[in-house]
């Protein structure tokens, strides 16, 4: 019988050392770097987002270096796309190229106004709410609760009537029950957040509540609030769409997709790229809008972060 | 459970009393009269009308009338259509708006979950990414704009449906379509994610370990469990479904309440304004209600406590 001697290392596992072992593997990644890299690498939401910023800019320079302006008519009544009028004309004979990206700055104006009049009402309400707990929480989400119950678009619409159509009525319109959304989201995370013990190491070191919401609870709530807020600017985009059909939209002369969508399909056995164009530009808006909010919030889901 | 419906009851009396009461005080606010488009008429005429329908009188007793009109639903008759009442154009429209809404609604669920259902079996395949898209355009395109599509396609140039009107049941093929697609878009979206949790869970795994084929898992195990989401997305969908014929009726000339309603805004036709909000509020209001206590029946792992979000 030979007797095996153990040498030192002998139950060591093969490519595995100590000091390696303490070390991290990479560096520290932070959270929005993180989100950042997440959100990347979806496609669609990249895309959106792309699209979206293609949008804008064309917004914002079109109307401005255009030679027509969205109002002017031209003359020529009607006129198919062509090289002239990439989009045609319509019934007054107004370039459509020149009038959908004036649409534009209507649109994305109204959908981002509304969104972030959303999130401000909707912050101060639901962290109010949140933090503040008891009777006053009960009495704010019960006064949420019955404006929700309210039905949104007979609102909007008998709104938008007694103010007579405009930017501004449209905007109040939009978010007179819009925030409540905002502020249960809100309301949520800042119930779980404020029973943290880095909140409650804050208020010990004598932390107010207002430096509690800015500092701790806020920027915690970002993720959700980002979300939320992407998602309702194609909402309020859609709503407006929809009330500029009903004829309730912007006035003449000012250019919305939907009043030219409207427009358009009253012309549309004969001049469909009337309403061709609009319709386009309303959907791709829309689309790129939530593909960028559904990609964000797969992003900030700590449940996918790897 | 009671406690939670009696609760949930308050708040859509509530809700209702709100909407009456802005409703009342925002058409009184709004500029316009419901007689302003009849040429110009002497003014013992306007001051008879006026008499005629209580607006001469100040507003806390208009206000009152309404009230009691609004509890006892008698909103007497209609200022633009004489010798209407709101009741009567109700009554006569409202069915149409109900075939059309209701159909819109089983176009809507029966394909919705059945694409769903398509993506989330074809996880990652081609039927996964057709459905997906159809799915997404559905969401993207507004329905009024599908409404006009359809209406130049399918019946003008290939004649396949009538254009407009209401006169039989191929009359309101295009309309439901057009109502049911943005929603059938969502319910798809909602099926797939939830299917693709079912099918991870260990049940499925076992079923399908068993033998079964992957359909008879979904009929007779996932889908169930699947469709709980759906179910919650029932009311908004109730709701959608009566806003989106505001405008689907007028782009098909289809005489039912959402015309009407529309109508009656832009010609101050206050009784018929209020009549019609406050039964569009009770019908959306319920239609939420209903799902609600539905949802909770069907889930056993929800316990009604407080007011959840509708």
């Amino acid at each position: 019988m030979t007797e095996q001697k153990l040498r030192d290392g002998a139950f060591d596992i093969v490519g595995m050392h100590r000091e390696e072992q303490e070390q991290l593997s990479s560096k520290p990644v932070s959270f929005w770097k993180e989100v950042l890299y997440r959100f990347k690498q979806n496609k669609l939401a990249v895309c959106g987002l792309i699209v979206l910023i293609i949008i804008a800019l064309m917004a914002i320079i079109v109307p401005e270096v255009s030679q027509y302006k969205y109002s002017d008519q031209l003359g020529v009544y009607n006129q198919p796309p062509s090289a002239e009028h990439w989009f045609g004309t319509d019934d007054l004979g107004r370039d459509i190229f020149v009038r959908i990206w004036a649409g534009a700055r209507i649109s994305l104006f109204i959908g981002i106004t509304a969104a972030l009049i959303d999130v401000i009402i909707g912050v101060i309400w639901g962290s109010i709410a949140g933090l503040a707990g008891g009777r006053t929480d009960n009495i704010m989400m019960r006064i949420a609760d019955v404006l929700t119950a309210v039905p949104y678009l007979l609102v909007v619409i008998i709104l938008i009537v007694v103010m007579e159509p405009g930017l501004v009525p449209m905007i109040i319109a939009l978010c007179i029950t819009g925030w409540v959304n905002m502020a249960r989201i809100v309301r949520g995370e800042v119930m779980s957040i404020k029973n943290q013990e880095y909140v409650l190491a804050a208020r010990t070191l004598g932390a107010g509540t207002a430096h509690l919401i800015r500092k701790h609870l806020i920027p915690n709530a970002l993720g959700a609030i980002l979300v939320t807020m992407t998602l309702t600017v194609p909402a309020a985009i859609f709503t407006e769409a929809f009330l500029s059909y009903l004829g309730l939209g912007v006035p003449a002369p000012r250019a919305s997709w939907g009043t030219m969508a409207s427009e358009g399909n009253k012309a549309l056995m004969s001049y469909p790229w009337r309403l061709f164009f609009p319709a386009f530009f309303i959907s791709l808006t829309i689309f790129a809008f939530n593909a960028v909010g559904d990609g964000l919030r797969d992003a900030l889901d700590p449940k996918l972060r790897k | 459970m009671l406690q939670y419906i009696v609760k949930r009851l308050v708040y859509i009396l509530l809700a209702l009393f709100l909407i009456i009461t802005a409703t009342f005080f925002l058409m009184r606010l709004a500029p316009g009269s419901p007689f302003a488009s009849e040429r110009d008429f002497p003014p013992q005429i306007e001051e008879q009308l006026n008499a005629k329908y209580g607006l001469d009188n100040p507003w806390y007793i208009q206000y009152k009338d309404y009230l009691i009109d609004s509890v006892t639903f008698d909103f007497g008759e209609s200022m633009k259509y004489k010798g209407r009442s709101t009741n009567d154009i109700i009554a006569e429209s409202f069915p149409i708006s109900l075939t059309l809404g209701m159909q819109a609604m089983l176009i809507a669920i029966g394909f919705g979950i059945l694409l769903g259902v398509i993506s989330a079996l074809y996880h990652n395949k081609a039927p996964d990414y057709v459905s997906t898209i159809i799915a997404v355009l559905g969401i993207s395109v507004p329905s009024f704009i599908l409404a006009g599509l359809l209406q130049y396609y399918l019946a003008y140039e290939f004649k396949i449906f009538p254009v407009s009107g209401w006169k039989g049941y191929v009359y309101s093929i295009l309309p439901s379509l057009a109502i049911a697609f943005t929603h059938m878009g969502f319910i798809s979206k909602l099926t797939r994610s939830s299917m693709l949790e079912q099918n991870n869970s260990e049940y499925v795994k076992m079923a399908r370990a068993k033998g079964l084929s992957k359909w008879k898992v979904v009929f007779k195990h996932s889908l169930r469990n699947a469709l709980l989401p759906v179910v919650t997305y029932l009311g908004p969908l109730a709701a959608g479904v009566i806003t989106g014929s505001f405008i689907i009726e007028q782009i098909f000339a289809i005489p039912g309440l959402g015309r009407h309603f529309v109508t009656s805004i832009t010609n101050r036709d206050y009784t018929v304004i209020m009549g019609t909000t406050v039964f569009y509020s009770i019908i959306l209001l319920f239609a939420v209600f209903i799902v609600d206590i539905l949802y909770s029946i069907i889930d056993p792992r929800i316990k009604l406590k407080g007011a959840k979000k509708s």
